[in-house]
């Protein structure tokens, strides 16, 4: 697992015994190590609740699974009494119990739905709400909020609440991406375990006490980790918001797209939360393999290039000085009659380990019709500090397929490309979602140089100014494809919205140019091209975009392994 | 029939002409002989003792301290045993332990030596309340004249057992009283009672190793268990409610005060009575708060039904009244309400009973410690509801939300604040329906609408 959770309450031992359990009425077998809550989930019986997070510390506070519970009556002998049905005949225990902090015990009964069980809820639920402010029309947590859920599933019709409400600070700054309700906060605590135990920046608290226990920073503090904005998807309300995402979208127009972040070697499972063609968040996608339910707000945050203003909307191609819009098929046909009269030698590519397998698999093909491994090739390497907890030191995302498809040789090419076009040998540049200038490292100077200069990428820049052909491509969120993560996992991109303008998925950019370029092709759609890559990697044989899944599959035990 | 005579043990030298608080003077008077006795019998053997007097935890709840010490087993555990002495004396009508602190600490150290002796524990705690700074000074004090002449540190007494005791105050909240919040007090956190199961302080207590909370009054009996042995201090009081109590009366008597009596050697008509010089003013008896003000009210000219075990073992129901209620735990608990803390609150006809319970409702709201719903919640409502009642703005319908409120909180909390903060309005709504009515009748409703239309 690669993200290592203080608590794991949901996951038992593969090798926990058996016990029988009484759930509702029917007995049940359950492993070992269970709390009540996870217990009657397993068995499709939802036990609500706030403060109980999995992944965290058990708090028990905010007294919402409160369950009603029983233990096997005991005979004379001290031996269980079994009932008329074979079964231990329970004794319930008058007094409710939490579900959270209740480990489940051989021969229990469990109620999650009784008289008592729905008075206790009715009465936890009518708390709750009395010093909430109902300012559901304007608070972002609107839609998916449990205290809305809850209250409609299990609450009064009525509020019987005449008094003044408790009022607390409103809109405090905590963070750099964070905003806090402290009124709509239900004192569930959660955040503050989450930074405590999971971030280890013990930054939150509560002052005061009683009705008035106030969420705060504390002094000198904020709460600006990398992973605060974790807090706002755990914030069973809306007390905790992201300045980001706050007021922008209400998150029942969201259409919500599996996908995976590209942010770095680890490849979070994400939903991208889009509407109408725009990306408003990425939020972490359970998968216990990679990320558990976390991501960084880096990763997070990190999308709104896609819709920048400098995003590239249409092919282009360079006349002398003279840039002018071009039809794909023209640009692809100019490309194929000026590329051929030049040597492999001659020909550079710097491709990115940002770009999926497929798109890989078909830059190795055009490279062999180019002239095979005479043309020099490389991706850009970007590192930075791994933390721990879920962010890689490897900041892109399928080093792993740039390695599996050669493409990539470590950066090491880099200098050598460089060398080449300074010195007048290499006289063509395909460059693909990375800048030859910003982040290749060549100079404009030498860019000027070139015969020939492709351009594959997003957002507008000098590079793409002087380029010969600019095409415009895609990005994470508006294709398909897949990724090797850092720990050799295969996992899925899904395409949340469609591509903006003119511009053109890169897997069919690549596809087109590939054809016209070394002529025939038999492959047309996503799955099409993965097969042929599934086909041509012993270690994808057999595989799938479908059989990929949502969680993806492990294909190396390790990056280094695809090292060719 | 008269009140009997006080039974002075634990108060013996309480206000005695010329006692002082100093450790010659407690040697004088028999001072750390228990203690000498105690280390000529081994750990496990204090603690059967302790279980053969039947001694019941005086902090409240009544549990008894041989059982919650059998919890501990030394000899099974790798992990040091604390015990704390619970100086957190903060129910409302409770005054007894100050006493001791103030007048007799030696007696209370001597007590946690034995204890912590028969526990195998080598570092004690005495939280004491944030409003006792004076009580505090007293007790290091005393330690440091302890220390001093080997009653506590290393080798106590040549007996080669090592103690350390240490005195921490608190802020200033009730809920440092309940003995998981205390812990996580004395750790330096904010003292949110744990949740239990799992953290029995037994098992899980202070710093995650088995901790002993007793309080003040119990730990102090334990030495006079060691003076007059186990099976002697069982013959004082009744079985099952064995010992001596510390009583303290406040409120509406001639004599309100701190009193020493046998368990259930006297009643509460005779406590109110003959021993306090009876109501005050010449007025009648309103009402009774028996064991400190979470305790459920009793409402004089009741009637209740209890069994009562007679010498040949069988048992008979009879009828009783407030006055004829034995003050012991188990009658206490009997009738309905508990003997609590020992404080007894006496409230007469003049008082407006609507507004005694606003007072204590207030108390409470400003207590609950805000870690769970019910209580943080539900305690400032009650306090609402009850003080829109009590100054004129109620409603009919506000004595059955009340009475719902209350209903809502007891058994579903944490700690036990959940019942301390409603048993007062359950009882109070209970037993004076008609006063709480008239005021919801006469009232003019709330003065403020609630916020946001609801």
């Amino acid at each position: 697992m690669s993200c290592k959770n203080p608590f794991n309450h949901d996951i038992t031992p593969a090798d926990a015994p058996l016990l029988n359990v009484q759930v509702d009425g029917q007995w049940v077998q359950l492993p070992r190590g269970l709390n009540v809550v996870e217990a009657a989930k397993r068995v499709g019986k939802f036990i609500p609740h706030y403060c109980y997070h999995p992944k965290l510390s058990i708090s028990g506070n905010c007294r919402m699974c409160l369950i009603e519970m029983g233990t096997p009556k005991m005979g004379p002998d001290r031996k269980p009494i079994i009932g008329a049905d074979g079964k231990p005949e329970i004794g319930w225990i008058p007094r409710p119990q939490i579900g959270c902090a209740t480990m489940i015990s051989e021969g229990m009964g469990i109620r999650t739905d009784s008289p008592m069980v729905q008075d206790c809820r009715k009465g936890v639920m009518e708390f709750l709400l009395i010093n909430h402010p109902l300012d559901c029309p304007i608070c972002d947590q609107a839609g998916e909020c449990k205290l809305q859920e809850f209250s409609v599933e299990y609450g009064n019709e009525d509020s019987r609440f005449v008094e003044q409400k408790v009022h607390k600070p409103k809109q405090v700054d905590i963070g750099e991406r964070i905003v806090l309700d402290d009124e709509r906060c239900i004192m569930c605590s959660r955040c503050i375990r989450f930074s405590r135990e999971m971030v280890n920046d013990d930054v939150l608290g509560f002052t005061q006490r009683g009705s008035h226990t106030t969420l705060a920073v504390h002094p000198g503090k904020r709460l600006d980790n990398n992973y605060s904005l974790n807090t706002v998807d755990i914030c069973p309300v809306g007390a905790l918001t992201s300045k980001d995402f706050r007021f922008k979208m209400r998150v029942w127009f969201l259409k919500e797209t599996k996908s995976i972040c590209t942010g770095c070697a680890t490849g979070c499972n994400i939903l991208i939360g889009s509407r109408e063609n725009v990306v408003h968040r990425l939020t972490p996608r359970e998968n216990e393999l990679v990320n558990s339910e976390w991501m960084c707000d880096q990763g997070r945050l990190g999308f709104h290039y896609i819709h920048a203003e400098e995003r590239l909307l249409q092919p282009t191609a360079r006349v002398n000085s003279t840039t002018l819009p071009v039809a794909w098929d023209d640009a692809f046909a100019q490309i194929r009659d000026r590329i051929k009269s030049y040597k492999p030698e001659q020909i550079a590519i710097i491709g990115s380990a940002r770009m999926t397998n497929e798109e890989l698999f078909l830059l190795a093909e055009l490279r062999a019709g180019l002239g095979g491994n005479a043309v020099l090739t490389d991706v850009v390497p970007r590192t930075g500090e791994a933390d721990g907890i879920l962010r890689s030191a490897d900041l892109n995302p399928n080093t792993a397929g740039a390695k599996l498809f050669q493409i990539s040789n470590d950066g090491k090419n880099l200098a050598a490309i460089k060398d080449g076009i300074e010195s007048g040998r290499i006289k063509v540049l395909y460059a693909l979602h990375e800048d030859p200038v910003g982040d290749a490292g060549l100079s404009e100077f030498a860019l000027a140089k070139l015969d020939l200069l492709i351009t594959q990428k997003l957002l507008k820049s000098h590079s793409t100014d002087i380029a010969h052909f600019s095409l415009p491509g895609a990005s994470f969120a508006e294709k398909r494809g897949s990724m090797i993560n850092g720990a050799g996992r295969l996992q899925r991109l899904n395409k949340a919205i469609a591509t903006p303008g003119q511009t053109m998925d890169d897997f069919e950019i690549l596809l087109k140019l590939r054809s016209t370029i070394t002529g025939g092709n038999s492959l047309h759609t996503i799955e099409e091209v993965f097969k042929a890559v599934a086909a041509s990697i012993p270690a994808l044989s057999g595989l799938s975009l479908s059989k990929v899944g949502d969680l993806g599959v492990e294909v190396a035990p390790a990056a280094a392994t695809v090292t060719t | 029939m008269p009140a009997p005579a006080e039974y002075r043990l634990v108060f013996k030298h309480i206000d005695e002409p010329g006692y002082t608080n100093d450790i010659e003077c407690y040697l004088r008077h028999g001072g750390y002989e228990q203690l000498k006795k105690a280390f000529t019998m081994k750990g496990p053997d204090i603690v059967n003792e302790v279980k053969a007097s039947g001694l019941r935890g005086r902090g409240g709840a009544g549990f008894a301290c041989g059982v919650k010490w059998g919890f501990i087993d030394p000899t099974k555990n790798t992990k040091p045993v604390y015990l704390i002495c619970n100086a957190d004396e903060s129910e409302p009508g409770t005054f007894k332990d100050r006493q001791i602190i103030h007048k007799d600490p030696h007696q209370l150290i001597e007590g946690m030596v034995i204890a912590c002796y028969a526990n195998n524990v080598h570092l004690s705690y005495i939280y004491i309340r944030g409003e006792f700074p004076l009580g505090a000074k007293i007790l290091e004090k005393a330690i440091a004249e302890a220390k001093a002449k080997n009653f506590l540190g290393k080798n106590i007494l040549g007996s080669g057992y090592d103690l350390e005791i240490y005195v921490h105050r608190g802020a200033g909240a009730y809920i440092c009283g309940e003995e998981t919040g205390l812990i996580e007090s004395l750790e330096g956190k904010r003292p949110y009672p744990r949740i239990k199961p799992p953290y029995f302080p037994a098992v899980l207590g202070l710093y995650m190793c088995p901790t002993i909370v007793n309080n003040v009054e119990t730990l102090c009996d334990v030495k006079h268990i060691i003076a007059m042995g186990g099976a002697n201090y069982a013959k004082i009081g009744k079985p099952n409610n064995t010992g001596t109590r510390l009583i303290g009366v406040s409120g509406d008597v001639a004599k309100p005060g701190y009193y020493e009596f046998e368990v259930g050697s006297l009643t509460l008509g005779q406590l109110i009575n003959d021993v306090c010089g009876g109501i005050k003013n010449g007025r009648k008896l309103q009402a009774v708060i028996p064991g400190g003000s979470s305790s459920k009210v009793l409402r004089a000219g009741e009637k209740y039904k209890i069994k009562e075990k007679q010498a040949d073992g069988s048992m008979i129901d009879k009828e009783i009244g407030l006055e004829d209620i034995p003050m012991d735990f188990d009658t206490m608990a009997a009738v309905g309400s508990m003997s609590g803390s020992g404080g007894v609150i006496v409230i007469d006809d003049s008082r407006d009973i609507v507004s005694c319970l606003a007072n204590l409702s207030e108390f409470y709201a400003h207590e609950s410690c805000g870690q769970c719903t019910p209580c943080r919640e539900g305690s400032l409502w009650m306090k609402k509801i009850t003080r829109r009642l009590a100054d004129g703005h109620g409603r009919l319908e506000d004595v059955a939300l009340l009475k719902s409120v209350a209903d809502n909180i007891a058994g579903r909390t944490i700690c036990a604040m959940g019942e301390a903060c409603s048993w007062p309005v359950q009882s109070f709504v209970a037993k004076f329906k008609n006063e709480f009515e008239a005021k919801g009748r006469a009232g003019k409703g709330p003065a403020v609408a609630a916020t946001n239309g609801h």
